[in-house]
């Protein structure tokens, strides 16, 4: 019995000499919102790829939907929507026009067509600018259009690949409640990102990706509880003192990672001996721990 | 949607939903360029029908038994097909891969690389079809007689423009840079077009080029076209340039199709 939306075993995928992705196993439970998480070149771009059949395994399984792919991948297709991280919008059309030729690749029934477009617009919040040409749009109601498009056809599985690059605050908020609201009304989704925060407020379950491979799996909490604990204590001070702070943190079993202009000492709940400002440990120390990367 | 068995339905090849998906994202992006491109691919061969026919044609009145102007006016059928198939399949493929990212949206949908390719070739063989009578219908204007046989020069012209716009997909599908394209274009297009007795009959050419247009599709479209507009000549020789197209069509399409595979499924 199939009870992942999506279930990845083994998966390796090289590029010449490249292995980008190399051993993943990955699970997307239904109705759940799962977190592809990791630095750039970690291999989620070509994850997700693989996901619609436009990157082959080398080895490995891949089940989306129950489906088998490669061989199934276009039935896993039809039910499924995909919001791209590039924006691939038929730029001189308008957006009811990039809607409407979507309902058409995406097999929506004539009788149902307009029906699916107005849901769209809503969903999207883009009735108003129905007769817009997609140049004239702004970042933000771009994104939001190409979710829409992703939606047409209702699918139960949605691939988002890093949703809010590149977006002013405000606006991946508003695509934040967007995304909430779909992972409430039931739809699966799998999400790659490189912002740490939105992995952590929209993601039951993140998966830590790190040079093709999954470091973590679990729900952020408890990620952060076994790879942070509690409490961080942030020490700053000259690149000597950050040093000797660090060695003697680790000369007590404890974990640190450098920031530009401090060190976090994580895993040190309770001690009291170390001057530096308390923090609440968070999803980005357990990043930056495991993948030994900085992000942006 | 909690669980769910997936009903094991296997979606065949060359499904006509996804054909007609792919036509209708041609279409109504058509619809909002249709000006430029029918501009060009009908004045562009207006003007070499005028230009030759009237500057050539001051020099000599009849070509092989056929008033110029009625040798150019079909001729030039070809050069139309070449024109608006070939080269905005070229450069079509090519932008929307390289630059708007078109084909990454359209194969997240249940559409293959085999029904996309299939779907902008018919698209662009049916504009070729309509393109193709637009030069010879301004023949018609300057003294080509009207004849029956007319009303097949769409489908000679949709077909041999599919197997034009198959050719440019799939050189596209083999470019590096758009840079590229000059190699194709002046090393094979342009010999092509002018050696395919469109301007002047290729019997006065050097045995080697005589051959050597045998194996030039335009050449087979130009003595169809022809024989089409002033009567069949001989069915086995017609049938011959019919199965040339038929032939060369099946080939770029199998070969588009095979080179876009290579590039689009990594």
């Amino acid at each position: 019995m199939v009870n992942s939306a999506i279930r990845l075993r083994g998966v390796v995928k090289r590029f010449g000499g490249i292995t980008a992705v190399d051993g993943l196993d990955l699970d997307v439970p239904y109705g759940t919102c799962v977190g592809l998480l990791g630095p750039n070149g970690a291999g989620k771009s070509t994850t997700m790829k693989a996901l619609t059949a436009q990157v082959i395994l080398d080895e490995g399984e891949i089940e989306v939907l129950g489906y088998r792919l490669p061989d199934d991948s276009k039935q896993a297709r039809a039910e499924m929507g995909v919001v791209p991280q590039l924006d691939n919008l038929d730029q001189s059309l308008t957006v009811e026009q990039n809607l409407q030729v979507f309902s058409h690749l995406y097999r929506v029934p004539k009788a149902e067509r307009q029906a699916a477009i107005d849901r769209a617009l809503d969903i999207a919040n883009l009735q108003e600018r129905r007769t817009s040409e997609v140049d004239a749009l702004s970042g933000g109601m771009r994104r939001r259009l190409l979710i829409a498009r992703g939606l047409l056809h209702q699918p139960r599985l949605l691939l988002l690949d890093e949703p809010t690059v590149g977006l002013d605050p405000q606006v991946r908020q508003e695509l934040w409640a967007l995304i909430d609201r779909l992972r409430s009304e039931g739809v699966s989704i799998l999400m790659s990102t490189h912002y740490i925060e939105e992995a952590e407020r929209l993601c039951d379950q993140v998966t830590i990706m790190s040079h093709g491979r999954s470091v973590a799996v679990g729900p952020p909490r408890d990620l952060i509880a076994q790879h942070a604990g509690t409490e961080a204590i942030e020490v700053y001070g000259s690149p000597a003192k950050l040093g000797e702070v660090e060695a003697e943190a680790r000369a007590k079993g404890w974990s640190t990672r450098r920031t530009g202009t401090s060190v976090s000492i994580l895993h040190a709940n309770g001690d009291t001996n170390v001057e530096g400002e308390r923090r609440i440990t968070n999803l980005e120390d357990v990043f930056v721990l495991l993948t030994g990367e900085e992000i942006s | 949607m909690a669980t769910a068995t997936a009903p094991r339905r296997r979606l065949g090849r060359l499904e006509r939903a996804a054909l007609r998906g792919v036509l209708v994202r041609e279409v109504v992006n058509y619809s909002s360029f249709w000006r430029s491109s029918t501009f060009s691919s009908t004045i562009d061969p207006t003007i070499y029908l005028l230009a030759f026919g009237f500057g050539f044609g001051s020099l000599v009145s009849t070509v092989a038994g056929y008033d110029y102007i009625d040798f150019v006016g079909t001729g030039i059928v070809a050069t139309t097909v070449l024109f608006s198939g070939a080269f905005p399949a070229m450069y079509g493929t090519f932008v929307k891969y390289q630059f708007q990212h078109t084909y990454d949206a359209i194969l997240a949908a249940p559409v293959d690389t085999e029904e996309l390719v299939t779907g902008e070739g018919l698209w662009i063989a049916a504009r070729t079809g309509t393109y193709g009578c637009f030069p010879m219908l301004v023949a018609i204007i300057f003294g080509l007689d009207p004849s029956f046989g007319m009303l097949l020069v769409p489908f000679i012209a949709g077909l041999a423009g599919f197997g034009w716009a198959n050719f440019g997909i799939f050189i596209a599908a083999r470019a590096k840079s758009i840079e590229s394209f000059s190699y194709w274009q002046s090393g094979l297009l342009t010999p092509m077009f002018l050696v395919a007795g469109t301007f002047f009959p290729i019997d006065g050419l050097p045995t080697w080029a005589q051959v050597l247009s045998n194996f030039n599709p335009l050449f087979h479209c130009v003595e169809l076209v022809r024989h089409a507009v002033f009567g069949f000549e001989g069915v086995l020789e017609d049938l011959g340039h019919l199965a040339f197209l038929v032939a060369f069509a099946l080939v770029a399409w199998r070969l588009a199709i095979n080179f876009m595979e290579k590039r689009l499924i990594l």
